[in-house]
């Protein structure tokens, strides 16, 4: 099964052009905040925070400052932690007072909502934000709240059945891609 | 992980999970909202037989921080000889829907009891039994001491004193030695239990003699009434032969820190002026117990359903 | 009344027949009876034939504590674990220290239709170990008391010791001596082990039980007198006796059916259904008692069949009772640990089992030969049934069975009480129910 699966795995983005979504995610928030002293980046791990980190050094290149950046953990506020196994956590690092400042969340697929439901909960508990806005690599539909992303690398209609997989260089140690597996013959 | 009972059945994969656990839950106390929602819903007794203010204080913070409801029932009074047994509670406590009990006696293997018992199906966390363990205890101060000295695996850490009677002393001494420290247990020869030579650790009965490697130094609590059972002649010899002082801190090492689970004896097992020395991390240690507990918590009580409750 | 007995095993070996008339075997052998016409024949192939047995060491716990056993459901117990006698222990509330105490005890154990019943006295005015009970008004009373024990406390006052070895001498009395140390077994929970040490429970060291039996081996061959030493369970202890014996020191010893199969590994759960007095010990000790039996160091087999309601062992280990029950599965234990496994044969099974405890009782209508004209008491004993131990399969008011759950090998099928039948195939009879 998983020999037939991995076959049926079609690679979707590859190392360039999720080089060019960053770019141009970085480009469109800076586009929607003028001010960047205000903007913060927080990702959600496992490879939200990388993306996180990416983006916060285009930014800073393109910015000529250094634009700051976090993770934040939602574990803890997860609606399903009854129904799970226990699992560790995550690291949360919160980098400056984020009273104020506009945050960016970033994550590497939306898809429920439920993860970023979690975040703004956790978000919450750490201070009172002026704004918050959601940038993430991949969109897949299937919303099960009331949210949506103000910056989307690229959306990607998937079946329920099918699995979208991210992968990054740094938290999976291999090539930068996102493939889709699995799904009808 | 079902229940937190003991040391000595925790591998070294959970106790690492509940100490990385920790760490991360450490940074909740700094934040503006010191809570967290996990546990919003779930019923926490403290089942207390034995007093002790301090371990069921930082039960109810931590339980309290994870958004736990939390009964205390102090069971002290009725103890163990008379009023309910531990049987009738435990039915009580399930009839009230309790999802975990922490439990504190004064009977060994009570939290087994409890754990085995079909009397009520709750998580079910060791707060110190008897002369057996207190699992907890040892989880915080292995904490400390990775946060002082890294990862233990190869450190050195000396255990002082009245191993025969000290739960710490077990929890510690099978912990540690999970986690990859060599654990030296120095003690009077009258205070060690039969058997010490089956236990994963070194024994010494000279504290002299341990002192220079050590990367961390435990002294344990020494009641007075054992020297009334004649464990050791009198207090003064005592702390002479085995009590922690200034002259003694001055052959540690450099980085080498002193732990004591509490309460103190000042002047017994420790002089007030290495308690309160910057060598002394046991403020720290109770700092730290909560977010052990949380960790502890949160572990046992989160994905506690099980699978056939949740596809129903 | 005739019965006639086909087939059975005669200790396990030749097949005889038996013919009982009225309470008294009238023949025993091959062939007998073969053209009489009993009232009752009973086809016993298969079946062990023993006398019957005798437990020098049962609480009944009447009077006093009747909501753990009584005289009537202990000998019930007793006799589906194939007894036809057990020795009533003197730690009853209140003591059985006075004539009338024990008097009280036989009397009802002669009310009960399915055991004798021979009261043990105790040796100190309410087992408080310092003054002696009034031995010889127990011993001429009805209950014709020969054997003393503070069991459950130690006669540990040497000199207290000395002096009730001495006096029991004007009535061929023995005393039966709980060797426990007091100082040294303060608090004690469980044999002083490794495994006591890693739990957390007070040890019971083995030298605090092998110290009272050398103190008092000494005193009996000081003294001239004579010595049984209860549920001895460690290898020391074996040893001291072998040693004392072997000096002809007047000393008989007993073990427990449960020191001869379980050891302290299975307190590792904290269930106190393994809490015993003296206290499971290693499988060391285990292999040592069997030894002693084998080669007769050991005297007999005793059950310390000790009742205690549910509430006093379904609570923290520390402040369970003590005690287990023994009298229905101790034939089984026997099998298993000392047949089974080739140690002894069914012959040394009925001595240690029946005639050992009924000499060193002194009592002279139990553990008697199987033989013509001798009481009709006896054990018929299928070895080839298993069965897994059910707690509540059970005559006994208590249900705090070590071995539930676990598989034993034998059963009881008959027993017979001065020719009645106490148990038929495996049932209580309504005599024995009266």
């Amino acid at each position: 099964m998983v020999a037939s699966a991995s076959n049926m795995a079609r690679q979707v983005l590859d190392a360039t052009d999720i080089k060019r979504a960053v770019t141009r995610i970085t480009h469109e928030i800076l586009e929607k905040n003028r001010n960047s002293d205000d903007l913060v980046l927080i990702g959600i791990p496992t490879r939200g925070d990388e993306l996180a980190a990416r983006i916060a050094a285009k930014m800073s290149e393109v910015e000529g400052k250094t634009i700051s950046f976090g993770s934040l953990d939602i574990t803890m506020y997860r609606d399903d932690l009854r129904m799970r196994p226990a699992r560790g956590l995550e690291p949360t690092s919160i980098p400056e007072d984020i009273d104020g400042k506009v945050v960016v969340l970033v994550d590497d697929v939306l898809m429920s909502g439920r993860t970023i439901r979690a975040a703004l909960d956790a978000l919450n508990d750490h201070g009172r934000p002026r704004a918050v806005q959601l940038a993430v690599l991949v969109d897949r539909g299937h919303r099960e709240l009331p949210i949506r992303a103000d910056f989307v690398g690229k959306n990607l209609p998937t079946s329920m059945s099918e699995r979208v997989q991210v992968r990054l260089s740094l938290t999976d140690d291999a090539d930068d891609s996102v493939t889709i597996t699995g799904g009808e013959e | 992980m079902k229940h937190l009972l003991s040391t000595r059945d925790l591998s070294r994969e959970d106790a690492t999970l509940i100490l990385d656990t920790a760490q991360e839950l450490l940074a909740v106390a700094e934040r503006p909202v010191k809570k967290l929602p996990t546990l919003r819903g779930r019923t926490i007794v403290n089942l207390f037989y034995e007093d002790s203010t301090r371990t069921r204080i930082s039960f109810e913070a931590a339980a309290k921080r994870l958004s736990a409801d939390v009964i205390n029932f102090s069971a002290k009074g009725s103890s163990v000889s008379k009023g309910e047994s531990l049987k009738d509670t435990a039915l009580t406590l399930q009839a009230m829907g309790a999802d975990a009990v922490v439990i504190r006696h004064s009977a060994s293997g009570a939290p087994h009891l409890l754990a085995e018992s079909q009397w009520m199906r709750g998580a079910v966390v060791n707060a110190g039994d008897g002369t057996h363990e207190h699992p907890t205890q040892a989880l915080l101060d292995a904490f400390t001491m990775r946060r002082h000295l890294g990862e233990l695996d190869g450190k050195n850490i000396v255990i002082v004193g009245d191993v025969l009677h000290s739960r710490v002393a077990r929890s510690n001494a099978y912990l540690l030695s999970t986690l990859g420290a060599n654990v030296t247990l120095v003690s009077p020869p009258t205070l060690f239990p039969v058997g010490i030579e089956t236990w994963p650790v070194a024994t010494s009965y000279n504290l002299d003699a341990s002192l220079e490697s050590a990367d961390a130094v435990m002294m344990l609590r020494v009641q007075n009434e054992r020297m009334n059972a004649s464990f050791f002649p009198s207090a003064r010899e005592y702390s002479r032969r085995y009590g922690l002082n200034a002259q003694r801190v001055a052959k540690l090492a450099e980085h080498a820190i002193v732990m004591h689970p509490g309460p103190m004896n000042r002047g017994m097992e420790i002089t007030a002026d290495v308690a309160d020395s910057d060598r002394s991390v046991i403020v720290e240690q109770v700092t730290n117990g909560v977010a052990v507990r949380m960790a502890v918590l949160y572990l046992l009580l989160s994905g506690s359903q099980t699978p056939e409750a949740i596809e129903s | 009344m005739s019965i006639l007995i086909r087939n059975a095993k005669l200790f396990g070996e030749s097949e005889v027949n038996v013919l009982i008339e009225g309470d008294t075997i009238t023949d025993i052998g091959a062939g007998v009876g073969e053209n009489a016409s009993a009232d009752t024949t009973i086809d016993a192939t298969g079946l062990v034939l023993l006398p019957g047995l005798v437990d020098l060491h049962t609480h009944l716990r009447e009077p006093g504590r009747e909501d753990a056993e009584t005289v009537a459901t202990g000998t019930r117990a007793a006799a589906r674990g194939g007894f036809t006698c057990v020795f009533a222990m003197a730690n009853t509330e209140p003591v059985a220290d006075t004539a009338g105490v024990v008097e009280q005890v036989f009397r009802l154990g002669q009310e009960s239709g399915a055991c004798d019943v021979q009261p043990i006295g105790a040796v100190t005015v309410g087992l408080n170990g310092t003054q002696l009970s009034e031995l010889g008004a127990m011993a001429d009373s009805a209950a014709n008391v020969r054997v003393f024990s503070d069991d459950g406390k130690c006669v540990h006052d040497a000199v207290l010791m000395r002096r009730a070895l001495e006096y029991v001498k004007a009535f061929d009395g023995v005393i039966a001596q709980h060797a426990q140390e007091p100082r040294l077994t303060e608090g004690a929970q469980m044999n002083e082990g490794p495994l006591s040490g890693e739990l957390g429970l007070t040890g019971w060291p083995a030298v605090a039980e092998e110290a009272i039996i050398a103190r008092d081996v000494l005193l009996a061959e000081h003294v001239g007198s004579r010595l049984h030493v209860c549920h001895l369970s460690t290898r020391g202890s074996v040893e001291i006796l072998r040693w004392a014996k072997s000096r002809g020191i007047n000393v008989t010893a007993e073990v427990t059916p449960h020191h001869l199969l379980l050891d302290d590994d299975l307190v590792r759960g904290y269930n106190p259904i393994y809490k015993v007095n003296p206290p499971l010990r290693s499988k060391d000790d285990v292999l040592a008692v069997r030894e002693g039996l084998a080669d007769g160091t050991i005297d007999i087999v005793a059950t310390d069949h000790a009742p205690h309601p549910m509430e006093d062992k379904e609570c923290e280990w520390q402040v369970a009772a003590f005690g287990m029950l023994g009298l229905e599965t101790a034939l089984s234990v026997v099998q298993k640990t000392m047949i089974d496994t080739g140690a002894i044969t069914w012959a040394r099974v009925a001595e240690a089992m029946s005639a050992n405890p009924a000499r060193i009782g002194r009592i002279d209508h139990h553990g008697r030969p199987l033989a013509a004209g001798e009481p009709a008491n006896l054990v018929l004993f299928d070895p080839a049934a298993t069965r897994v131990v059910d707690a509540t399969d059970t005559a006994s008011l208590s249900r705090n069975n070590p071995y539930a759950g676990i598989e034993l090998p034998g059963r009881v099928v008959h027993t017979l009480l001065r020719g009645s039948f106490t148990v038929r195939d495996g049932e209580l009879t309504e005599g024995a129910q009266a």
